[in-house]
């Protein structure tokens, strides 16, 4: 017991020493209250808890500063990278395919785009975009492709390669081929055949959108949602028929490509807020109330807060209760951006709102895609009957693109019912359970492993920050010869020093197949050096729950 | 040297460099402190709570949707209770089907049925993930290979959306100084790409070659003023096949040689005239017979001739290429989901196979053209191959009772067992196009077909218009 005490007076210290540095901790998520972590992979420090403000959003996240030495050698490697490719460039010819029959037309692409993705990207280019040919389940089977000459070319083996799959969005596991989701997509198919070639305006609209629209705003538990084919259009297509020039729309930094372009497509002034940070939002807030439009000072006509569930790329979920508290304050309007959310999250599956236990009225536009969580395609928008009947008569998705395939609709309407319950099982339970322990297992061990992870402990997206450029090659690479599928994320679509592979889990993986990731995970963290976290690490093997018990 | 000249000679300085520098120097350091503690006072002045209280209780901000509406006709659209084929039961009628884009017939065929049952029992209905992903399924691959040797071209790109096809492989490549010639009559999809690249846009008069060589001609002159800067413009001229919105098709030949004249690069917009028009099916290019070289971007839908849903464009390799990582649809959406890929590909199977079925979709667009020419109330000036037909009234009213004869004349149809609609637009329209009706024409139509959908037109038109 007496060593124990110290043990944990001296952990504790240590902690204390390295949040004053302000090193460990996003300051901003301190500063939030959110100290949190205490189950997350590490000893818990019963005094951490005591000092702690009372924590309003429940949220457990982390993101832990690069470590200066490590922030040096990103940029230094970048640089080396850059100045590598410019000697390639000027020794080599690319092997690309030039434009014929164009001469005294202006250049196509701009020259730095072209540098970047010939010299730079093309040497970790085998680490995307590989081709599958099975379902993206638990396990995925990739084709084998190799490339003879740097990267420019890939050549099929004719071999594949079955493995653990943790790229695709897979969360509850209804990417099936089997099973009652599949059977009742193939009787929809039968009978409704893949598409019927009009928009649901004209002659599209079967009673079969009518049921999923009903269904989903039951799940939801609002009044009425509308259904599209494509998520990424959902928002790009309908982001423009609700807000407008003179409205101010504060957006997170780390919103998805799809929201960006619908503002852009909308007119409306856009102002970017820090990632998930509050006060920089309410700061945001009284800015615009006070200072209204630039130029003229005329009050906004509408503020609108845009947000997402969860982060694909930051694993972080959003302070849903303080910024719907800071929606009421400053009479601004909410959309909730579930991407990822739905399904994943919640004890019962319904997303952030089932997760923060907060009554989904209380979002004003609550909108989500079919593509993860369900196993399917498509999106949709949900929120009072006033939204959704405005979206019905002014949404471009609705009056122009073709209606959703019946097939795609079934696949949505069989696994939403599972999910609720509505089909009579346990099923729909089990797999959120599942998910939820998959997720806690596998960020607390790779807490415990030594490496830096971001976002929420109950997030299922995993960001691993390995940082360097060429390390997110070595990393993909390496894991595939253990036959684990990950994805590989860096610069552009990161900040340059924050180069990342990310791990979806998902309800279908077993605690087996975890245990063998992490396995190579920690002996690639060696290899490679990716111990960079500087919290305590937990001595005590963890826990992986069993179907009993319920955190 | 002692140290009392080390101070002097700064000082010294002052009487050696000219006057003006000094002036000059001095001005800049002011001009710095003024603008760094401006910026330092307006963005982080404190705002006081009075302050924002205050302004927040005077703020009324308008609601969330304007003005609510409850009797919208949009709120009640036609339910189809079967498959959209040859026939279709609309709100339970059963109908002729000449209301959706199902030119080849496509969407009852057993075989592509057969196919995408196959698809599901082996990758599941969803692909979980973009292309980048693990979303990028063999049947991909393979669809996008298919695409580009039926079109004779280099290189093909999958979307998995028709609409954000379009839209996003505009803004790949039109960007913010670039010059866009584009007709007045295109498609919302092709007004929303341009609106995402914020290109400078330049329309010319509907199908009309001499509107756009006058506007080039007219652009060459603003040029000459700044040569160096106009090589670094890039130009593009996009226009549709067959218009969507009007039924006609493009003056392809006239337009491609201003192109090769003006040096701009020529997008087509084939959603209509793919699988539609040209012998084999091959589009607006193949109808002419204009090498694919001279062309350097085909995008098109799988939405409505190949019964499948999604889009592609294809193109050469060093066009194409660069969608993969700069169309936004592409890159940061799900890919399409492998079941309706391996229908498309059944789809250009069967194209490949019958060319017989684009001659028999020729003949009907043509006998239902001299069909509509016999209804003297109406008027049909689309192109008289084209598989779309848009019919206007013969005396001009104005739009909204237009619409409502129309929409009138729609419903009469659908009673008498024929289903023709009138096309739904936004407001949003940068050219609201005059009301119609649309006939879409497949190839399965037979004689009596044509001549029942003809004569039901007349008589619901004749009827509904005499009541005027």
């Amino acid at each position: 017991m007496a060593t124990q005490a110290i043990t944990r007076r001296k952990l504790n210290e240590h902690e204390q020493k390295i949040s004053k540095n302000g090193l460990t901790f996003h300051e901003d998520i301190l500063a939030n209250g959110h100290a949190g972590l205490q189950t997350n992979g590490r000893v818990q420090f019963s005094e951490e808890k005591t000092r702690a403000e009372p924590v309003k959003s429940r949220s457990k996240e982390s993101f832990e500063r690069i470590p200066f030495i490590t922030a040096v050698l990103t940029h230094l490697g970048f640089y080396i990278l850059m100045f590598l490719g410019f000697i390639n460039q000027l020794l080599f010819t690319p092997k690309v395919a030039q434009e014929h029959n164009r001469e005294g037309y202006a250049p196509l692409y701009e020259n730095f785009d072209t540098f970047y993705l010939r010299y730079v990207y093309r040497r970790v280019r085998d680490c995307w975009n590989r081709p599958i040919c099975s379902v993206p389940g638990a396990t995925v089977t990739l084709k084998d492709r190799i490339t003879k000459d740097y990267g420019w070319t890939f050549q099929f083996t004719g071999t594949t390669s079955e493995c653990i799959n943790l790229g695709s969005y897979n969360y509850l596991g209804f990417a099936e081929a089997n099973g009652k989701c599949a059977d009742q997509s193939i009787e929809t198919l039968k009978k409704f055949g893949c598409a019927n070639c009009s928009s649901r305006l004209e002659l599209g609209n079967m009673p079969i959108h009518e049921e999923l629209e009903q269904l989903t705003a039951r799940f939801l538990g609002v009044e009425d949602a509308i259904v599209f084919g494509m998520g990424f259009a959902t928002n790009a297509l309908n982001l423009p028929s609700l807000v407008s020039k003179g409205c101010l729309v504060l957006s997170d930094e780390k919103n998805h490509a799809s929201l960006i372009l619908g503002l852009r497509l909308s007119g409306a002034t856009v102002r970017v807020f820090k990632h998930n940070n509050v006060k920089h939002l309410e700061k945001c807030l009284k800015t615009a109330i006070v200072f209204g439009q630039p130029g003229t000072g005329e009050p906004w006509k509408k503020i609108v807060i845009i947000v997402e569930g969860v982060y694909s790329m930051e694993g972080s979920i959003v302070h849903l209760p303080e910024i719907l508290q800071l929606k009421k304050k400053y009479k601004a309007y909410l959309y909730l951006d579930e991407a990822h959310s739905t399904g994943a999250l919640g004890e019962h599956g319904r997303g952030v709102c089932d997760y923060y236990k907060i009554n989904p009225r209380e979002v004003d536009i609550l909108m989500g895609t079919f593509t993860k969580s369900f196993g399917s395609a498509g999106g949709y928008i949900a929120g009072t009957k006033t939204l959704i009947n405005h979206l019905r008569i002014h949404s471009h998705a609705h009056t122009y693109a073709a209606a959703m395939s019946p097939p795609i609709a079934q696949q949505i309407i069989t696994s939403m019912k599972i999910i609720s319950g509505e089909d009579g099982t346990d099923d729909g339970n089990r797999r959120t359970k599942q998910l939820a322990r998959n997720t806690r297992y596998f960020r607390r061990r790779l807490n415990q492993i030594g490496v830096i992870i971001y976002g929420n402990e109950d997030s299922p997206v995993v960001p691993m920050l390995v940082y360097l450029f060429s390390k997110i090659g070595a990393v993909v690479r390496t894991l595939t010869t253990y036959n684990i599928a990950a994805v590989g994320v860096g610069f552009p679509a990161t900040p340059l020093m924050e180069g990342r592979i990310r791990f979806c889990l998902s309800a279908a993986h077993t605690k087996q197949q975890l245990d063998y990731v992490l396995l190579h995970i920690e002996r690639l963290a060696d290899s490679l050096g990716l111990r960079y976290s500087r919290k305590i690490r937990d001595p005590m093997p963890i826990e992986y729950y069993s179907d009993g018990e319920t955190e | 040297m002692s140290t009392k000249f080390l101070f002097i000679e700064p000082i010294n300085i002052l009487s050696i460099i000219p006057q003006y520098h000094i002036l000059l120097a001095a001005f800049l350091i002011m001009w710095l402190t003024w603008f760094i503690s401006k910026r330092y006072y307006s963005r982080d002045r404190m705002l006081t709570e009075d302050e924002v209280e205050k302004k927040l209780a005077e703020w009324n901000p308008e609601p969330l949707i304007n003005n609510p509406q409850m009797n919208h006709i949009s709120l009640n659209p036609r339910r189809i209770m079967s498959r959209a084929g040859k026939k279709i039961v609309v709100d339970g009628k059963d109908c002729l089907n000449l209301g959706t884009h199902n030119y080849l017939g496509l969407t009852e065929n057993n075989e592509i049925e057969k196919n995408a049952i196959a698809a599901i029992r082996k990758y599941g209905v969803g692909s979980c993930g973009p292309r980048g992903f693990y979303g990028t399924v063999d049947v991909h691959l393979e669809l996008e290979e298919r695409l580009a040797n039926y079109t004779d071209t280099e290189e093909a790109v999958v979307y998995s959306y028709g609409f954000s096809t379009i839209s996003s492989a505009i803004a790949a490549y039109c960007k913010r100084r670039d010059l866009v010639f584009v007709d007045e009559q295109v498609n919302f999809a092709i007004q929303k790409g341009l609106d995402a690249s914020k290109t400078n846009i330049i329309y010319f008069k509907h199908n009309d070659a001499n509107d756009l060589q006058n506007l080039l001609v007219k652009q060459a002159k603003i040029d000459e003023q700044n040569p160096k800067k106009a090589t670094k413009i890039k130009r593009f001229l996009i226009i549709e096949g067959i218009y969507m919105n009007t039924g006609n098709i493009c003056p392809l030949p006239e337009l491609v040689a201003l192109c090769r004249q003006y040096k701009l690069r020529i997008f087509i917009d084939e959603s209509i005239s793919f699988g539609t028009v040209g012998k084999h099916g091959k589009g607006i290019t193949e109808h002419f017979g204009i090498p694919k070289q001279e062309i350097d971007m085909i995008m098109g839908s799988l939405d409505w001739a190949m019964g499948s849903i999604g889009g592609f464009c294809v193109g050469t390799s060093f066009i194409i290429e660069h969608q993969r990582l700069s169309g936004l649809g592409y890159c940061f959406s799900a890919s399409l989901p492998p079941l309706l890929t391996t229908a498309a590909i059944t789809s250009l199977d069967i194209m490949k196979n019958n060319p017989q079925i684009f001659k028999s979709l020729r003949d009907n667009c043509v006998a239902i053209n001299e069909g509509l020419q016999n209804i003297h109330c109406l008027e049909c000036s689309s192109f008289p191959e084209s598989p779309v037909k848009h019919v206007y009234l013969k005396n001009k009213k104005d739009r909204a009772a237009e619409e409502q004869l129309l929409s009138k004349i729609s419903n009469r149809c659908i009673e008498n067992n024929l289903a023709i609609i009138t096309p739904v637009y936004l407001e949003a329209e940068k050219n609201l196009p005059r009301p119609s009706l649309r006939l879409c024409i497949s190839t399965l139509l037979n004689k009596s077909d044509i001549d029942f959908a003809v004569n039901v037109l007349k008589k619901c038109a004749e009827e509904v218009l005499s009541v005027e």
